[in-house]
């Protein structure tokens, strides 16, 4: 960098810090770069397609140009891979030289690639990517979960509602055993507990579970009032529909997470899993005028109702949209253009309500219980009919309580003893 | 007790669905000599022909015949390509890989990466009671074709002139060439038999397990492993080799789900280490 | 030397030098694919001296390189210890690894010996996939363990150019042996060598102990280059990979493990920028390579028969 530019932007960060936004700069010209990285072959390729789908609408309705700049979007593919995701990461960074990076899918490709962002300072965006850590206990810098979510915050609220509004008193939780089911169960079994409901026993199962039956005895023996069920893409879509033909449906009541009663999944599936309760800030049955404009938009687009991984890129793309215009395209200055994100609230979005994000780079957002419904063309979503008003990661705990105690692991589930 | 009985029908229906996969590898292994790496992938591709057959007639079983007949033209055309490997262990693991991987990507543009399930037909859609549980129908359907495919197989190798051509061709097939007989016939027809069983086994596992783009991995790694223990080119040692490995999958993660893989490798690395021709194998 | 033999060493010689002058003229992301190719190729070259000189084709180096990357990780990341013991207790990982893996194989062969280390592979990725507090579980371990003097993309780029020039010129040294030939021996006849008094189980393990300290170092120089490591570059995928790599440049010409793994790693990144089909041109790269060039892309330029 210059001394010219090491004034402008210092001139820049000085004036910002008075709340001058609306400088107006010589702007760099040139086209904004972005860099999108998503699963579109292996294990997460569904939801990998539409996180481009849904990244891609924004800019097809909008226009491809933002705070006076033309904007390049290179798609790259992770492979369901971290050491694949690497490579395309340098790939974008250092010889497509984009501006900043977008996306992933699998926890353990954010991580491989927000390790790189660490050692290089590119700014990474993380809208699906939900480790806790990243926004809490081991956070970066220049890694915002814009549009995203940690694990156990919508876990959290459902463990309330499990308890208070569903009277239940026993939960067994069955998820995959990994970082992102410790997480989510972790949330649900910690506010449960804390009520005093009793968690009456944990099953985990591998990712790729061909064949839940054996669980269902299992759970059929224990008991509990509720199951809450953990699993994602293909073991999602098994566990429901074995989960309906081995006769569970209707015998124990069934909580979901909002990966199992995703759109991704259910759309695939008949009435397997009508009926589920889950949580999530996304719910594409809200009758909220902006959700279902939004809901409308993406149908046309892609032919088929947006799933999580779409609606999050789309709001991502939004917000970017709107910190770049903000600051008239000048995003060569890396810790202005993070520290602007950071403080954009995103007033119109399809949520309906504005969202923002907490000081450690994670959205605060209202929490709804949604319950999986059929529509009146046969098709099923999620509705909303309940909800939780501006939840954060934190759920009501302070910040710097709730990191004291150890991430949520297989072994560390949040569980209170009576 | 019931519990017990419950794993064990479960660990049988699964082991069904795997003895029709691993049939057919087993086959073309034990006399063709040939790995086929791309039998998984013959397997979701299968699958995926029974889906969008099952789509367009409403017919399960015109799905299921759909996919036989495509795959075993296929067949013809890999057993055609595996011609430039003839004898060369890595040649074929580069052959059936490279097509592998193509059918792999192929599926993904046209089906998408979405897991897709088979609808099961009206016929079995409901539960059995059985002691004091249910169960699906289906999979009793599915333990029912699996144990009847056996028999089917076992009539076929033991009581028929075609099936006295393969075994002898297992044991031997230089003397069998020496004899007269046209033995790539019996490579193409036994060739064929083995896709005819991987199109079924994907057909009736897009119902239970589901189709999806990693499938083909998955169940190409149990088809190994089940003829490893069961030793190659032998029916009895595929059938008891998917009952074994089915049994550990199952079980194994009731009582040590930390292990799950482990649980299957661990006795299989051990067994050929000490038995190299598995169970009921004949050596190379 | 042979005229084989010279043809090899020229080449390998400009390719050296080119390979020496690369950071002046390219950039940095050429740069770090380079340094990859370099740590493939010694990764596919070890395999070679498996496959191709003792004719047992293994599917469980996989397992020996990223269990030297884990140890090398783990000692660096939770450990704390110098970059330079992570690369020691990395090596003896490796021959640990493939002691173990030796003793239990070597007396299988052919397509067993495949199957067998496929297993004994796929037992070392769920131990770590399953072992999250040492092994970090899914999510692997992280963390930039190079040494200072290294840090540098050029700098580590020089320093993988190095080792690789040694390790090829060892690795060739031990082929041309009188125990890399007793290797060959075993591969053409084992029950003749074994009448000749060879104690042909031993032979092979001590070959498997050595491409497995091979892979390892691959696999150490890997964790540095990547500064993260996780059970997919532990799994079969990796096993296969680098096999793909040997096969497409020719088993058995050490060499051609070099030029398989050039070719690979172009193929994947390169094709995807073409394309997002470029699994899909892999595969058929593959099928159409074994049609055309059956004993590989150098077996062929030096018209050796096939093994």
């Amino acid at each position: 960098m210059d001394r010219r530019d090491f004034m402008k932007s210092s001139a820049l960060v000085g004036l910002s810090t008075f709340g001058a936004f609306d400088l107006v700069l010589a702007q760099s010209t040139g086209p904004i770069k972005i860099g999108l990285m998503a699963p579109l072959t292996g294990v997460a390729a569904a939801g990998g397609k539409e996180i481009v789908e849904g990244f891609n609408l924004y800019w097809e309705l909008f226009g491809k140009k933002v705070g006076g700049r033309e904007v390049q979007i290179f798609v790259e593919d992770d492979g369901s891979n971290p050491d694949i995701a690497l490579q395309k990461a340098r790939k974008l960074t250092e010889q497509t030289k984009v501006d900043f990076l977008i996306g992933n899918l699998l926890a353990n490709t954010g991580l491989a690639v927000a390790e790189y962002a660490k050692s290089n300072g590119i700014p990474y965006f993380i809208p699906v990517i939900a480790a806790d850590d990243l926004t809490q206990r081991a956070r970066i810098p220049n890694v915002i979960r814009i549009a995203g979510y940690t694990a156990s915050q919508t876990t959290h609220p459902m463990g309330d509602y499990a308890y208070k509004k569903l009277g239940y008193r026993k939960i067994l939780t069955i998820s995959q055993d990994y970082t992102f089911g410790h997480e989510q169960c972790g949330g649900l079994c910690q506010v449960f507990s804390e009520h005093g409901g009793t968690i009456v026993n944990q099953l985990w199962n591998p990712l790729n579970t061909q064949d839940f039956s054996s669980y269902f005895a299992q759970i059929q023996a224990a008991k509990p009032d509720a199951v809450f069920c953990m699993e994602t893409g293909a073991d999602a879509n098994r566990f429901l529909s074995q989960w309906a033909s081995f006769g569970m449906k209707g015998k124990i009541p069934l909580i979901g997470s909002q990966n199992t009663t995703d759109q991704s999944v259910i759309r695939n599936l008949n009435d397997e899993a009508e009926g589920v309760i889950s949580a999530s800030f996304f719910a594409e049955g809200n009758p909220v005028p902006a959700t279902q404009k939004f809901v409308a938009e993406y149908t046309i687009a892609n032919k088929q109702l947006p799933s999580v991984f779409g609606f999050t890129h789309y709001i991502a793309a939004v917000w970017l949209a709107k910190a770049i215009n903000k600051l008239n395209g000048n995003i060569e200055n890396r810790a202005l253009f993070l520290d602007t994100i950071k403080k954009t609230t995103l007033e119109e979005s399809p949520l309906g309500k504005p969202v923002r994000l907490d000081i450690y780079g994670n959205p605060v957002y209202d929490v709804f219980i949604r319950k999986v419904t059929k529509r009146s063309d046969g098709k099923f979503w999620n509705m909303p009919i309940d909800s939780y008003p501006n939840v954060s990661q934190f759920w009501t705990y302070k910040p710097d309580e709730y990191m004291k105690q150890p991430a949520y692991s297989r072994t560390y589930q949040g569980i209170k003893k009576a | 007790m019931s519990f017990f009985l419950f794993q064990l029908i479960n660990s049988l229906t699964f082991a069904a669905l795997l003895f029709l996969v691993a049939s057919g590898f087993t086959l073309i292994f034990g006399l063709m000599r040939i790995v086929n790496l791309a039998h998984g992938a013959l397997y979701l591709l299968g699958g995926y022909i029974a889906y969008a057959a099952i789509h367009l007639t409403g017919n399960f079983f015109l799905g299921i015949v759909c996919a036989v007949a495509i795959l075993a033209i296929f067949g013809i055309f890999e057993q055609y390509l595996l011609k430039f490997a003839r004898g060369v262990d890595l040649r074929q693991v580069l052959i059936t890989l490279g097509l592998a991987v193509m059918i792999n990507d192929l599926c993904l543009v046209i089906f998408g990466g979405e897991t897709l399930s088979i609808p099961v037909p009206e016929l079995f859609k409901n539960s059995l009671e059985v002691f004091d549980f249910t169960y699906p129908k289906y999979r009793l359907f599915v333990l029912f074709v699996g144990a009847s495919v056996f028999v089917f197989l076992t009539l076929l190798m033991d009581k028929t002139k075609l099936g006295a051509l393969i075994r002898a061709g297992v044991d031997d097939r230089e003397t069998i060439e020496a004899l007269g007989v046209d033995i790539s016939r019996i490579f193409l027809i036994t060739f064929m038999i083995g896709m005819a069983l991987v199109a079924i086994a994907g057909a009736l596992g897009g119902a239970f397990l589901s189709l999806y783009p990693t499938a083909d991995s998955e169940i190409l790694v149990f088809s190994l492993a089940i003829v490893i223990i069961g030793g190659r080119g032998s029916l009895l040692g595929a059938a008891v080799g998917s009952i074994v490995v089915s049994m550990l999958s199952t079980f194994g993660q009731v009582w040590f789900p930390e292990l799950s893989y482990f649980v299957i490798f661990g006795p299989m690395a051990l067994l050929l280490a000490f038995r190299p021709n598995g169970l009921f194998g004949r050596p190379i | 030397m042979t005229l084989k033999n010279h043809y090899l060493l020229i080449s390998f010689g400009i390719l050296a030098l080119i390979g020496g002058f690369a950071p002046l003229f390219a950039e940095s992301y050429f740069i770090s694919l380079c340094t990859l190719v370099l740590i493939y190729a010694i990764f596919a070259m070890s395999i070679d001296i498996l496959a191709g000189y003792a004719g047992r084709t293994s599917l469980c180096h996989g397992a020996i390189f990223g269990s030297a990357a884990y140890m090398a990780m783990y000692y660096v990341t939770i450990f704390g210890g110098s970059p330079a013991w992570a690369f020691v207790f990395g090596i003896l990982m490796a021959i640990a690894i493939s002691l173990i893996f030796g003793v239990l194989a070597v007396r299988a062969s052919g397509v067993y010996f495949l199957l067998l280390t496929l297993a004994l592979g796929m037992i070392v990725w769920g131990i770590c996939q399953r072992w999250t507090s040492v092994t970090g579980g899914e999510n692997g371990l992280r963390g930039n363990i190079r040494p200072e003097w290294l840090a540098d993309p050029n700098h580590f780029y020089y320093f993988v150019l190095c080792i690789f020039i040694l390790a090829a010129f060892m690795m060739w040294r031990f082929v041309s042996s009188p125990f890399g030939l007793g290797l060959k021996g075993i591969r053409e006849s084992e029950s003749r060598m074994r009448s000749l008094g060879y104690n042909t189980t031993l032979h092979l393990i001590m070959a498997f102990v050595v491409s497995g300290i091979g892979a390892g170092l691959a696999g150490i120089l890997y964790a540095f280059f990547n500064s993260f490591i996780s059970p997919s570059s532990v799994s079969l995928t990796q096993s296969v990979k680098g096999l793909l790599m040997v096969i497409v440049g020719g088993v058995g010409t050490l060499f051609g493990s070099f030029v398989g793994a050039g070719v690979l790693i172009a193929l994947e990144n390169l094709v995807s920028s073409f394309t997002q089909r470029w699994s899909f041109v892999m595969g058929l790269t593959f099928v159409v390579t074994m049609i055309l060039l059956p004993s590989g892309i150098v077996g062929r330029l030096l018209a050796t028969k096939p093994s």
